[in-house]
């Protein structure tokens, strides 16, 4: 489905901030995973996502995408093949623009752009149902400029609007992580829900080891850029948190103590 | 009948004046992209237009009706003119990452020699102006034509002018191809995950912010039967002036339509203001400074206003930098001293941080 080879990506090269953010990293996505990305801060988690996304090319390997060989192709062009929800609630969603205008946007990814109107009459009743499904009365609030909503409800309109199409994968980088617990989990759920009713290929990075032994059928840990850890099935399922952190502990040879990872 | 002579030429020249105003909005506000290609393509809209109607002036001299039509060659020509100096200034930033206010810039200053190239056509020699009082224009060919004054003409005319491109515009930002430019404007990263091509929502919002601006370069050389290198100086502060003005007036949710008409309003308000501060006797050298001591006014309330109700803004985490590799986004970030609130970020972020960090530990 999705496939990652030998992917190397260096920021800053040649210079002193030279960093080497993916060291030969090798991923295979099959259809239908839902996957956990654990890993500590600089582990190379959002600069995996964003390789995908195509946001910049990795000097080295090779992306495909249900057989298409993606690894140059501009980021907009695969976009119609890709959803994604960032961590800030604010960059999912064009603040100055209303609800269904933003619908309308997402509902034209990977689609020719014309002169035809920017928001069709036809369209409006299938995004009240889209909405409605959202259980935040958006749906009564379509005129509404996405600005004035509340992050935990930008992130919930984000989230439909990356999967309003169906797309090949969907990429989640920490998108609950800006939000209050309570919003965090309602958007996780929401998360589940669409996911799994559309059976849409996922990879979520999330600093919470509960939620990533929670949801999903698969679990990766990166560590230094690349993965090293890889679990799915039964025994991603017996998981606990202990043992994500001894295999943590292992594999940085002891010296986590400062990290995020620890506390998630 | 001084007064109401004065209030219809500030009319006259504020709807003129409205349609650069307009193409400012497009870059400054929808687009997001402070363009200052507009000092140069507005000669440019003048100079074309000015040399088209020389290059023809026999047959213009002919009569009215080739005289109208000749006009109407040179606005189109006019409006491909500055619509060429806009696509190079879209090239500049999105192909050679060259940041939007030096994009802008080099186009402007490129286009002072061009302007004076094209001026110079019917001598094959540079000018730095060109007259029209001998040939004739749109407004003069127009008045052989109707038994009302030339200011009456323009006012009839600018009237139909400034209609088309406003209704014009409203369709198209309705558009899909109009949608996927305000996105682009509004919120890049998400225009580019929606698929939208970024580049080329710039490089058209470019192309038709100069188109316009060149339009009434032309119309404004026709009203003073004359075009000059130097006509274009100061334009995008008038031009923010109609739209500060404008938006003073209508503030608050309005529909696109009456957000454009309001530029309008403000435009005309300004060149009224203007004429009756040049009726005052006052020199005309100061009117610039007038201006722009009145747009750093008008620009500093929001920011005030911000500075104020900042404070209890929500703590968000996500240092801008880092997942933005766009080079002429990190200039863009300098020139427009963004640098501030990366570092305000940088500081929630510490924040959220711990906040998160607190929160997690209480859950495992
Ligand atoms: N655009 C960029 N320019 C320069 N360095 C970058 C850039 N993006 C990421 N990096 C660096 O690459 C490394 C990996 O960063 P990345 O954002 O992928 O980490 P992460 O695993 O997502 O961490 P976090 O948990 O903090 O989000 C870090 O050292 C980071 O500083
Ligand atoms: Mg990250």
């Amino acid at each position: 489905m999705l496939e990652l080879s030998g992917i190397h990506k260096t920021f800053n090269i040649g210079t002193v901030n030279e960093k080497k953010a993916l060291i030969d990293l090798n991923l295979k996505v099959n259809e239908g995973d839902f996957i956990t990305v654990i890993g500590g801060n600089g582990a190379g988690k959002s600069t995996m996502l964003n390789v995908i996304a195509g946001v910049f090319p990795p000097e080295q390997g090779v992306i495909t995408l249900d057989g298409v060989n993606v690894t140059k192709m501009a980021e907009h062009r695969r976009a119609g093949m890709i959803g994604r929800v960032f961590q800030d609630p604010m960059v999912g969603t064009a603040g100055n623009m209303n609800i269904e205008e933003n619908l309308a946007l997402a509902n034209r990814r990977g689609k020719f752009r014309g002169l035809g109107w920017g928001v069709k009459k036809s369209e409006k009743e299938f995004f009240k149902e889209k909405l409605k499904m959202l259980d935040l009365n958006l749906e009564d609030r379509m005129g509404t400029k996405v600005g004035l909503l509340s992050g935990g409800q930008r992130q919930a309109l984000t989230l439909l609007m990356a999967t309003l199409i169906k797309p090949k994968v969907l990429l989640l980088d920490e998108h609950t992580a800006a939000l209050d617990p309570k919003t965090a989990s309602k958007v996780l759920s929401l998360t589940e829900e669409i996911t799994s009713k559309e059976n849409i290929t996922t990879v979520m990075i999330t600093h919470n080891m509960k939620d990533a032994i929670k949801y999903g059928n698969r679990l990766i840990m990166m560590m230094g850029g690349t993965i090293i850890y890889d679990v799915a099935g039964e025994e991603k399922k017996n998981l606990t948190v202990n043992d994500l952190l001894a295999k943590f502990e292992q594999s940085s040879g002891g010296e986590f103590a400062n990290d995020r990872m620890l506390l998630g | 009948m001084v007064i109401f002579q004065t209030f219809l030429t500030g009319t006259n020249q504020g709807l003129l004046w409205a349609i650069m105003a307009i193409g400012v909005y497009i870059s400054y506000r929808i687009l997001d992209f402070a363009d200052l290609t507009v000092e140069g393509s507005f000669a440019t809209g003048g100079a074309t237009a000015g040399i088209i109607m020389t290059l023809c002036k026999d047959f213009v001299a002919k009569g009215p009706a080739q005289g109208i039509f000749i006009s109407v060659i040179g606005l189109l020509v006019a409006m491909i003119a500055g619509g060429l100096a806009g696509l190079v200034t879209g090239l500049l930033n999105t192909k050679l990452k060259i940041a939007p206010i030096l994009s802008g810039i080099l186009t402007m200053t490129g286009l002072y020699s061009i302007n004076m190239i094209i001026m110079g056509l019917a001598i094959k020699k540079p000018m730095s102006n060109l007259g029209l009082g001998m040939v004739g224009t749109l407004f003069s060919k127009a008045e052989e034509f109707m038994p009302i004054s030339r200011n009456w003409i323009i006012f009839i005319i600018a009237v139909i002018v400034v209609a088309v491109v406003v209704g014009l515009l409203y369709w198209f930002f309705g558009t899909e191809v109009g949608s996927a430019m305000r996105a682009t404007g509004n919120n890049e990263r998400m225009a580019k995950a929606q698929g939208v091509s970024t580049q080329n929502s710039k490089i058209l919002g470019l192309v038709l912010s100069n188109a316009f601006v060149g339009l009434s370069g032309a119309l404004v050389t026709f009203q003073q039967s004359n075009a000059s290198v130097t006509m274009g100086v100061g334009s995008i502060v008038a031009g923010l002036a109609a739209i500060i003005i404008g938006e003073s007036i209508i503030s608050g949710k309005f529909p696109f339509w009456a957000r454009l008409l309001s530029i309008v309003l403000g435009s005309i308000i300004y060149r009224i203001i203007i004429s009756f501060i040049y009726l005052a006797g006052v020199n005309s050298e100061y009117i610039k400074l007038l201006t722009a001591i009145l747009v750093v006014l008008a620009l500093s309330i929001p920011l005030i206003k911000e500075k104020i109700s900042k404070m209890p803004r929500k703590p968000k985490k996500n240092a801008k930098g880092k997942d933005e590799p766009d080079d002429t986004a990190r200039q863009d970030a300098i020139v427009d001293e963004y640098v501030g609130e990366d570092e305000a970020r940088k500081d929630t972020d510490v924040l959220q941080t711990e906040d998160g960090a607190d929160s997690a530990a209480t859950e495992v």
